[in-house]
């Protein structure tokens, strides 16, 4: 298997606090990797300094053999990284079909009318609502809307952060299943999320986050067992 | 509705004497107390008469709202959806006819209304083009621009200054000032693509300010306070004087009798072109990815990060088309005027584009035309209530935002489709 992109020593820093400390992880091409971590371990930082947002303070970010630490967010979303972010962060004012035309952005629309037709297989729910106002839907729907968007740009990773925030247990079961199916297509997906439980269960391998650093690594099915991990995140029993 | 209707007088009361004691605190040390010479006098009559009307309004409107009509009312504006309408893709308008009947309209009004009305309505198409310009920034891309008047200045003093230092007329000007306007517009997006919201206004609002004072005190090339005359536009290189220095006139070559009102026929048929350039082109506009990059940005920018929109293009393309629609309407400004001066370019003036923005609808192109329309013409046909004016203004607006938040005309823009706009 072939690396796709690797943290190599990644330091971030907010102004003197240092958010990321010597970070270094792998994903692997067709893989689920999972990061989790509690509040403010600096996942999202993470995430974010991906796209350069913020900047990394040394280290580097490699993808497909390229340093991207340094490059600009279009450059790097025009090359295959699709993320969806934080808080899911769709257009409210725009309908469904106009939000995924958005995530057609960095590749153009040469594709757009076969992509949306892929999502909407894969996202049934979406095509019901295919000309709602996105504001109008349900937090799940949304929660849908933006992986589907992400998905629009046909990347070669998904960044997924967070898509269980603020959902209904069902409806994360849902979420989990659909990501299960796009894996299934093959395609890459590193997630960050708090729910360690269904995070884990559904990753190849994981990494754990704490204060800025990566304190455990394994397979899923490992950290799902490791003692560390059920106390700290599964509620210890 | 499981709550008996009966009106509640003494609700109704108890809400008329607590709007009656606000107007009493309000207009009782501003109306009552009339300054004459050295002295006061105390007018309580008419402190009275006002607390009375209010009281009196007050009681009734909330009688009012108790009947199950205005239950009703209440609940409709209560709720009112406040998102944009997005008709579906394929949508045609049936009100597309309406077009060609305003340009026949728009063409006769020169040859059928007085100088005075035509100039009114060149004031009115004025403003049509400032609202448009603003519309890109504010209404379309979110951008909260408080010195939009600085691209109006510019445009105006970019004529009347290429004229007398470069000799340059109103048709070489009149792209030039675009492109100067454009220019000034990218000068101020650089510093604040980092800011939105209340920090962006106040920087903007610096801006207009800053070109303001600059027009003021840089006398040596600008004049001043005591501004610049700006050259009257010239159809197929001749004038529109009584008598022309070099060359024929209008009215000579034509041989008919010297009219004043010609200059303004034309200058309004030319602006009247002008306008549904714009019109047309910000309507293509909205069409283009562009557009849609720009609806992205307001409605999340941290979502267009994420989908790797380039923000700075998308702000820059934003501040400049609107920029440069701005000079646009400066350059028919300062040769409508005949003369330009800094005191036309004050805050208040961004305060009134950003008004016919508001008004009319954020993003909404024909609410933007209505409401300049309004704020520019209603005036100056309620001459007689001239000291009001304000006052009115102030009123409006206020209606305006209880009533219809959204604007007169709400937004409703066509759905983007994959197959429209594919460039392959």
């Amino acid at each position: 298997m072939t690396t796709l992109m690797q943290f190599k020593d990644v330091d971030v820093h907010y102004g003197p606090i240092q958010a990321l400390k010597k970070v270094s992880l792998t994903v692997d091409e067709g893989e689920i990797v999972t990061l989790i971590g509690a509040n403010g371990a600096g996942k999202s930082t993470l995430l974010m300094s991906i796209f350069g947002q913020p900047r990394i303070s040394s280290g580097e970010i490699i993808y497909r053999g390229e340093d991207i630490s340094q490059k600009s967010a279009h450059y790097v979303a025009s090359h295959g990284l699709a993320q969806s972010p934080e808080g899911r962060r769709i257009f409210p004012g725009m309908t469904v079909e106009e939000n995924l035309l958005m995530g057609t952005i960095p590749i153009g629309m040469d594709h757009a009318e076969e992509d949306m037709q892929r999502m909407f297989g894969l996202f049934p729910r979406l095509l019901e609502r295919r000309n709602q106002r996105a504001s109008t839907m349900s937090g799940g729907e949304q929660q849908m809307l933006a992986i589907a968007r992400a998905l629009m740009s046909r990347p070669k990773l998904l960044l997924l952060d967070e898509p269980s925030l603020g959902l209904a247990p069902i409806i994360v079961k849902q979420i989990f299943q659909i990501l299960k199916d796009v894996a299934s297509t093959g395609m890459t997906i590193f997630l960050v999320e708090q729910n360690a439980n269904h995070a884990l269960k559904l990753a190849n391998r994981g990494y754990v986050m704490v204060n800025g650093e990566i304190r455990l690594t394994g397979t899923g099915a490992e950290l799902l067992v490791n003692p560390e991990v059920r106390d700290a995140y599964l509620g210890g029993h | 509705m499981s709550q008996a209707v009966g009106i509640n007088f003494k609700k109704s009361s108890v809400d008329a004497f607590i709007a009656g004691l606000m107007a009493l605190v309000l207009f009782g040390p501003i109306v009552g107390v009339v300054l004459d010479g050295y002295g006061f006098n105390a007018e309580f009559g008419r402190v009275a008469w006002i607390v009375a009307v209010v009281a009196v309004g007050r009681f009734v409107m909330s009688s009012f709202l108790q009947t199950e009509k205005g239950i009703a009312l209440a609940f409709r504006y209560a709720n009112s959806d406040d998102g944009v309408t997005v008709l579906p893709p394929g949508h045609k308008s049936k009100m597309i006819w309406i077009i060609p009947l305003v340009i026949a309209v728009g063409l006769l009004i020169p040859f059928i209304a007085s100088k005075y009305v035509l100039t009114v309505i060149i004031l009115g198409l004025i403003y049509v083009l400032l609202g448009l310009g603003l519309n890109i920034v504010v209404g379309l891309a979110g951008l909260l621009d408080l010195g939009f008047v600085g691209f109006y200045a510019i445009g105006a003093y970019g004529l009347a200054l290429g004229y007398e230092n470069l000799g340059l007329g109103f048709w070489s000007m009149l792209p030039i000032a675009a492109i100067l306007a454009a220019f000034a517009g990218a000068i101020l997006g650089f510093p604040v693509l980092r800011m939105h919201g209340d920090y962006l206004a106040i920087v903007t609002l610096g801006f207009g300010e800053i070109i303001r004072l600059i027009l003021t005190n840089w006398a040596s090339f600008t004049h001043g306070p005591n501004g610049v005359s700006a050259p009257l536009p010239t159809f197929f290189g001749l004038e529109f004087k009584r008598r022309s220095r070099d060359g024929e006139t209008f009215h000579e070559f034509f041989n008919i009798p010297y009219d004043s009102a010609y200059k303004y026929m034309f200058i309004y048929i030319v602006l009247f072109a002008v306008v549904w350039a714009v019109l047309f082109i910000k309507h293509r506009l909205v069409k283009m990815p562009i557009g849609r990059a720009w609806e992205a940005l307001r409605e999340d920018e941290i979502a267009c990060r994420s989908l790797g929109l380039n923000h700075v293009l998308v702000k820059l393309s934003a501040f400049m088309i609107g920029a440069s629609t701005g000079g646009l309407a400066g350059v028919f400004f300062a040769t409508y005027q005949g003369f330009v001066n800094p005191s036309s370019f004050t805050f208040f003036e961004s305060a009134l584009i950003l008004a016919i923005v508001v008004l009319g609808g954020m993003g909404s192109t024909l609410g933007v035309v209505i409401a300049a329309f309004c704020l520019t013409v209603l005036p100056e046909m309620l001459r007689e209530f001239a000291e009001y004016r304000v006052l009115m203004f102030g009123i409006l607006m206020v209606v305006m935002m209880i009533w219809k938040p959204r604007g007169i005309v709400r937004v409703t823009r066509t759905g983007f489709s994959p197959k429209k706009g594919v460039v392959k």
